[in-house]
């Protein structure tokens, strides 16, 4: 038998998986999957921003994928979008990058300047 | 639970199921694993979305894309283009829902605007087998708020003042039958819902089931609690096999989690659910009826008083409420009476569900505040008639209700504005009836379900509608004569004062309205036999205008009873006396130069 805790934290756990079929109003990661990120890597890149996400138990976040964004060299690229504010660019990202950006981007609101796309083409 | 990027919602409501919606869930679920997306993506087989004419509907989160009429043979280029690489595929969305440079968001399409999902809240939201999932949508919370913070009355109080009336058919306000249940004095009281869902056309209950049974297990017990009630039955219909299923799969599953069963919560009350089944006989949905074959007799109303509220299953006080109505319960204990009440007319709050069939562009199941009117429903919503024809009346109530014809498409609909027009809710059946329709044959296809249906234990309806049948008949066959209108009339009124059940009561209801509203079509038939809607076989005649005719002798080559004749080159005539009128002439002349009047 639940008791009404119990059923207050399934509801909590539950709705963290499945809150992403109602509106939403949070942060948005968004990877460039057309074939030239696949080829340099945006699956681990995507498996590792998931992980990290679950691992926070983060909530007002969604993994989207989009297609090609035309700058095929920088692959992979992953975009985020934060309520209110400016659209930021990642680009060459790996795994490891990945997960400092969840971290002080997503988490912190800190920009990991250094990986964006106006610092890797200067 | 992990965590998955994306959720793909298939609809295995019973439209989407018969038109292969498993296969579709398996072929996903088969191509997810071939592409390693298994750890990413989730399938989740859900309930009705509603718009069943569009099926089988396969949602994918977080983008919301709404895939409409998909193939099992779509499933690999959706996982291919989709899923990997984030690529919508356009081609296979319903076509609403894209605008030149975005997609629409399924709430800013007509067909979903304009409702409000309440009762339908969780269909196709989440998954039905899954009582986790229903717990995170505030599953459950209703309850635990009963049986910790409320007193019996205080529940009963907050459904009267919500003003939800029954959404069986009868519209007889919820709160006070609850308060006679609990008036009731008994040792045992008896909570039941009645998902005997048997008007033609009406499948909201069924949807209901399938798509959220806890909704309705939840509001039993609250019922319980309010009432005074220890065991609850769910009469559902064997023709609902996934109703069935998902109901037990969610009895088993509340009564694991201790939200059924003794002691409920650790708070001390115990309930308890099972399902019966019944074996689809219209008149089992009248609640004496319906009581009656619970208890293992012949399925057959009896005279009320004494009401099921004080002598009722077993001669036990029973509460007795359709799965509309229970479907409601939650939200307006979680949200208040006031939020349910600010909803609707003066006199009909909340909202209802409409089963949309007929001529009709989006077949389906739409839920709207009351007080919309039906040209919001049959037009905005609906997408309105096929093919560019035009609205004649659409049926409302099924067998007992009537139709309301286009001259009244702009009342809002309540309880009180239907009853006045000569039609009813009823269960919220809405049959969509264009111009090629004849309304006499309207008026005989639901006389003839009420005399099939009719138990045949009092005489005015088993007997009564008989004739009436008969009539009816006769004045299709063109064989109708002066002052069968009149005996229609005075039969009619007859079966309403003398029935025993409702099903007699208003078994004469469609007769009446179509001919309060379409007399002259029933007076064409008899004074001219003629059938302006060109429905009515008997009444009709094919002819060759001679002046078109150009004796290509391909309608005569296609005759299957050989009643056209004529040389080559040379206007063809029909031998009246042996066409059978099956129109494949018609159909085939490539010069239409046959008619029929």
């Amino acid at each position: 038998m639940k008791t009404i805790q119990e059923l207050e934290e399934i509801r909590k756990r539950t709705l963290e998986t499945i809150n992403l079929r109602k509106d939403q109003t949070g942060t948005r990661v968004v990877i460039g999957m057309a074939t030239c990120g696949i080829a340099a890597g945006a699956r681990p890149v995507l498996l590792a921003i998931m992980d990290e996400i679950k691992k926070h138990n983060l909530s007002d976040v969604i993994v989207a994928q989009t297609g090609c964004i035309g700058l095929c060299v920088y692959e992979p690229i992953v975009e985020v979008y934060k309520p209110g504010q400016e659209k930021v660019t990642y680009v060459k990202v790996n795994p490891s990058k990945a997960i400092r950006i969840v971290n002080e981007h997503i988490m912190k609101d800190k920009v990991v300047q250094e990986y964006t796309i106006g610092t890797e083409t200067k | 639970m992990e965590m998955y990027r994306s959720h793909i919602m298939i609809c295995r409501g019973t439209g989407c199921s018969s038109s292969n919606s498993e296969q579709i869930a398996k072929n996903f679920e088969e191509q997810i694993k071939i592409h390693g997306l298994d750890k990413e993506i989730i399938v989740e087989r859900t309930g009705c979305f509603g718009l069943c004419a569009l099926g089988p509907i396969v949602i994918i989160y977080p983008e919301a894309a709404f895939y409409s009429q998909v193939k099992p043979e779509d499933v690999e280029e959706i996982v291919k283009e989709h899923l990997v690489k984030g690529r919508v595929v356009k081609r296979l969305l319903y076509a609403e829902t894209v605008v030149e440079d975005r997609i629409k968001s399924i709430n800013e399409v007509n067909f979903y605007k304009k409702q409000k999902r309440i009762a339908l809240r969780n269909c196709g939201v989440i998954n039905p087998e899954d009582i986790d999932e229903y717990i995170a949508f505030d599953g459950y919370k209703a309850l635990t708020k009963c049986l910790t913070e409320l007193k019996p009355e205080e529940v009963i109080d907050i459904i009267k003042k919500s003003g939800l009336q029954g959404r069986g058919g009868a519209g007889f306000p919820t709160g006070v039958k609850w308060g006679f249940a609990a008036a009731a004095k008994g040792d045992v009281k008896y909570v039941l819902c009645n998902a005997d869902e048997g008007d033609p056309g009406a499948f909201m209950d069924r949807s209901v089931l399938e798509g959220d049974p806890h909704a309705v297990l939840e509001a039993m017990t609250i019922a319980g609690y309010a009432v005074g009630g220890t065991q609850g039955y769910v009469y559902v219909r064997a023709e609902y096999p996934i109703a069935v299923k998902r109901l037990g799969i969610a009895i088993n599953q509340a009564k694991e989690y201790g939200l059924l069963g003794k002691n409920i919560l650790g708070t001390g009350f115990d309930f308890d659910i099972e399902i019966r089944l019944g074996a689809g006989a219209f008149v089992c949905g009248e609640e004496t009826a319906l009581i009656a074959s619970m208890e293992g007799e012949r399925g057959m109303p009896r005279p009320r008083p004494p009401f099921p509220a004080n002598k009722g299953l077993f001669g036990k006080p029973t509460l007795l409420n359709n799965v509309e109505t229970y479907a409601n319960i939650c939200n307006i204990i979680n949200k208040g009476p006031e939020w349910f009440s600010s909803m609707g007319t003066e006199k009909s709050k909340g909202t209802k569900i409409f089963a949309l069939g007929g001529k009709i562009n989006n077949t389906g199941l739409v839920e709207i505040e009351m007080g919309t009117t039906m040209r919001e429903i049959v037009e905005e919503i609906g997408g309105g008639c096929p093919n560019g024809k035009k609205f004649k009346a659409a049926q409302t109530g099924g067998p007992s209700g009537g139709c309301v014809p286009a001259e009244h498409f702009d009342v809002p609909i309540d309880y009180e504005n239907l009853k006045a027009i000569g039609s009813m809710m009823g269960s919220g059946g809405l049959i969509v009836i264009d111009e090629d329709n004849c309304m006499v044959d309207i008026a005989r296809f639901f006389l003839d379900f009420t005399v099939d249906e009719s138990c045949g234990k009092c005489t005015p309806c088993r007997e009564g509608t008989k004739r009436m049948y008969e009539i009816l008949e006769k004045i299709i066959d063109g064989k109708g004569e002066e002052g069968d209108i009149e005996r229609l009339e005075s039969l009619a009124k007859n079966i309403q004062a003398s029935s025993l059940c409702a099903l007699g009561q208003t078994a004469p209801n469609p007769v009446l309205s179509t001919l309060r509203y379409f007399r002259d079509e029933y007076e064409a038939h008899i004074k001219e036999k003629r059938c302006p809607a060109g429905v009515c076989q008997a009444l009709l005649q094919y002819k060759i205008n001679p002046d078109i005719c150009t004796g290509c002798t391909i309608c005569a080559r296609n005759c299957p009873v050989d009643a056209i004749s004529g040389k080559r080159k040379e206007p063809h005539v029909i031998d009246q006396s042996k066409c059978t009128k099956c129109g494949i002439c018609m159909e085939k002349c490539p010069f239409k130069a046959i008619a029929r009047g």
